[in-house]
C-alpha cells in the first residue's frame, strides 16, 4: 500500500503548511480514504512511516474521530442524523424504515456491500430535519418515499 | 420588527459565494481600508468599542481576547478560526461558509492585521464536505487577486489560510481541543491556563475566534464602533443569527439584532409552533442551555437576560418543543449526545455523561426509581466545575434543569412505570 507520486507531491504540500509535520495526521488520512476507500492498518502505518510518528499514535487519533471510513463500509455510507432536532422531526421513524428496508440495523452493512447504516450524531443542518448524508452529499427534509427512491437509485447506478 | 440582515444580506443569491459576486457588493474594501488606514492597535481598539462579543457560545470580549496576545514575542502567532460547528440546533456557521465565505475571508485578514499574524487555520468540521470545498475555491480565488498571500492589497502584509478538516468529534469545538486536534492529535482539552493568547497551537500565541465572530468584522471596519454599537442592547452588541430548530412552523436562521425577545423569533419569525399546537419548552441557544418552559419566552435573547434567569444564549439557536414532546425522551437524547461526545479524560465527565444517560434511559423506559430523581441532579452537582473543560458542565447543566422544571414528568414517569407519551 503506497501513494503514487502525485498523492506524494499533495501531501508534501500539505505538510508544508504546518511547522510540524505531525500537525498534518488527520489530512494525511483523508488522503489515505481518498486512495483506498477506507482506512486500515496497514495504511496507517505507511502514513505514520510518511509523517515519522509512531503506527500506535496514528491508531489513537484514528480511533478518536468517527468520520473516517472504517475497513468493511459499503460501497454507499449513510448517516442519519439522531440528535434532538432532528429526533423532534421524526428521525427515529426514518431510522426504522431504513433499517426495514435494507435490511440492516445500526452500523452495519448490506450483505452486498453496498450500504452501510449509521445514527449519527449532530450533523448541523437542524431546520432541515430529518437530515442524513451519503457519502459526501447531503439529503434534506427526508421522508420515507424520498429514501425509497434515493436508495433504489443508487442501487440501479450500482 | 424592521431590521435589515447585515451578515446575510446576500445570502440569498445564487451566486453570492463567487469573488465576482461580492466584489459587485464592495467586499474586500473594509479588508483594504482596514489595512491601509488603520494601525493594528488602532484596530483592536476599534474592536474593543464595538462590543463585539464571540459567537461561538461564550460571549467573550473579541477585542479584549485580541489584547490578550503579546504585541513583542519571537514565536509565531496563530489565527484560527473555529468552524466546528457541533452543537445540536446549530447550523448558523454553514450558512456564512457555504453562502459567504468571502466575508469570512475579510474577517479573517482584519483580525490577522489587528493582531499581527500571517497564518491562519480554519478548521472546519469534517461533516462540511460541501462547505470545504465552497471555502477552498474562495481562499483559491482571494490568492488569485492577492487579496491573500505575500502581499496583500501590495502593502507587503503577508497571510496564508489553511483549511484543517476535523473528523467527527464535537469537542473539537472547544478551543484548547481543537487546537491538539489540528496538531494531529486526538481532540483533548488542555488545562487554562495558560490561555491559547498566550500558549496555544504549538505553543505560541493564539487567537481562536468563532466563524461568525470574524463575519462581523468587515462591517465594524468600514462603518465603525459607534454604528454598530447601535444594533442589540447595551452588553450584547451587534446583529446575530439566530437559529430556530424543532417544532416550528418555519425553522431556518434568521438574523436580528441581539436582545429580541424568543416570543418574536419564534412566532414572528418561525411562524409559532408546528402544527398550532400549544408550546411546551424551549433550548435557547444549543442543546447545552439549560431549558426554558413556556413561560419564559417573554425573555430577551441577549447574553445577559438569559443568564439573569438561569440559561444562556450559547449559540442563539432554539429547538422549540410542542406539549407533545416527553422531556425526559428530550433529555435522554441530549445526554447521550454528551455521552458519546465526551473525549474521556476527565472521570467526573467520562462517568457522569455516561450514568446520566443510563438513569434518564431506564426512567424513560419504565425502570427509574423515585431516587433516581435527586440522583440525577446530585451526579450534576459533582460534574460542574470539576473538569478540565465544559462538555461536563454542558450536559450537567441542562439535565438539572429539565428535572427541575418539568419534575412532575419525571415521577409520572416512575409512577407509570413508563413513557405517558407513548400510548
Amino acid at each position: 500500500m503506497k501513494f503514487n507520486d502525485t498523492v506524494l507531491k499533495e501531501l508534501e504540500t500539505i505538510t508544508s503548511r504546518y511547522p510540524k509535520k505531525e500537525a498534518a495526521l488527520l489530512p494525511a488520512l483523508y488522503l489515505l480514504e481518498r486512495e483506498f476507500g477506507t482506512i486500515s492498518n496497514e495504511g496507517m502505518e505507511y502514513v505514520a512511516s510518511l509523517l515519522d510518528i509512531s503506527p500506535a499514535k496514528v491508531f489513537g487519533v484514528f480511533t478518536f474521530y468517527t468520520y473516517y471510513r472504517r475497513p468493511g463500509t459499503g460501497k454507499y455510507l449513510i448517516q442519519l442524523c439522531s440528535t434532538l432536532p432532528c429526533a423532534l422531526r421524526k428521525s427515529e421513524f426514518l431510522f426504522d424504515h431504513i433499517s426495514k428496508k435494507l435490511g440492516i440495523k445500526n452500523g452495519e452493512t448490506t450483505p452486498d456491500k453496498m450500504f452501510t447504516l449509521k445514527k449519527v450524531e449532530c450533523l448541523g443542518a437542524c431546520d432541515r430535519a430529518p437530515f442524513l448524508q451519503i457519502n459526501e452529499d447531503d439529503f434534506e427534509h427526508m421522508t420515507p418515499e424520498k429514501v425509497n427512491f434515493l436508495l433504489d437509485e443508487l442501487r440501479k447506478k450500482q | 420588527m424592521n431590521f435589515e440582515p447585515i451578515l446575510t444580506e446576500y445570502v440569498k443569491h445564487q451566486n453570492s459565494h463567487t469573488m465576482d459576486f461580492y466584489l459587485s457588493h464592495d467586499g474586500y474594501k473594509s479588508a483594504q481600508k482596514a489595512i491601509q488606514n488603520f494601525k493594528p492597535d488602532e484596530l483592536i481598539e476599534e474592536v474593543k468599542k464595538s462590543g463585539l462579543r464571540g459567537r461561538g457560545g461564550a460571549g467573550f470580549s473579541c477585542g479584549m481576547k485580541w489584547g490578550f496576545v503579546p504585541k513583542i514575542t519571537t514565536k509565531p502567532k496563530y489565527l484560527v478560526c473555529n468552524a466546528d460547528e457541533s452543537e445540536p440546533g446549530t447550523f448558523k456557521d454553514r450558512l456564512i461558509i457555504e453562502k459567504d465565505p468571502h466575508q469570512l475571508i475579510e474577517g479573517i485578514i482584519i483580525a490577522c492585521f489587528a493582531v499581527q499574524i500571517h497564518t491562519c487555520y480554519i478548521y472546519i468540521r469534517g461533516e462540511f464536505v460541501n462547505g470545504a470545498h465552497i471555502l477552498q475555491k474562495a481562499i483559491n480565488e482571494a490568492y488569485e487577486r492577492h487579496f491573500l498571500g505575500d502581499s496583500i492589497f501590495g502593502t507587503g502584509y503577508k497571510l496564508d489560510i489553511t483549511i484543517h478538516r476535523g473528523a467527527g468529534a464535537y469537542i473539537c469545538g472547544e478551543e484548547t481541543a481543537l487546537l491538539s486536534s489540528l496538531e494531529g492529535g486526538r481532540g483533548y482539552p488542555k488545562i487554562k491556563p495558560p490561555f491559547p493568547a498566550i500558549e496555544g497551537l504549538f505553543g505560541c500565541p493564539t487567537v481562536v475566534n468563532n466563524v461568525e465572530t470574524l463575519a462581523n468584522l468587515p462591517h465594524i471596519a468600514l462603518h465603525g464602533a459607534d454604528w454598530y454599537k447601535n444594533i442589540g442592547t447595551e452588553n450584547s452588541t451587534g446583529p446575530k443569527i439566530f437559529g430556530l430548530s424543532g417544532h416550528v412552523k418555519k425553522p431556518g436562521l434568521y438574523e436580528l439584532p441581539l436582545g429580541i425577545s424568543l416570543r418574536t423569533l419564534i412566532y414572528e419569525y418561525g411562524g409559532g409552533v408546528l402544527d398550532d399546537k400549544n408550546l411546551k419548552a424551549v433550548i435557547p441557544g444549543g442543546s447545552s442551555c439549560p431549558v426554558l418552559t413556556a413561560h419564559e419566552i417573554d425573555t430577551k435573547m441577549d447574553f445577559d437576560s438569559l443568564i439573569a434567569i438561569g440559561s444562556m444564549l450559547g449559540t442563539a439557536s432554539a429547538i422549540v418543543m410542542d406539549t407533545s414532546t416527553c422531556m425526559v425522551d428530550a433529555l435522554w437524547n441530549v445526554l447521550r449526545f454528551y455521552a458519546h461526545e465526551s473525549c474521556g479524560q476527565c472521570t467526573p465527565c467520562r462517568e457522569g455523561t455516561g450514568w446520566l444517560a443510563k438513569i434518564v434511559g431506564r426512567i424513560e423506559k419504565g425502570d427509574g426509581t423515585k431516587n433516581d430523581l435527586s440522583l440525577i441532579t446530585e451526579i450534576a452537582n459533582n460534574m460542574v466545575g470539576r473538569t478540565i473543560c465544559v462538555l461536563a458542565d454542558a450536559a450537567a447543566m441542562p439535565a438539572r434543569s429539565y428535572v427541575q422544571k418539568f419534575y412532575s414528568e419525571f415521577e409520572e414517569h416512575v409512577q407509570m412505570k413508563g413513557c405517558p407519551f407513548k400510548k
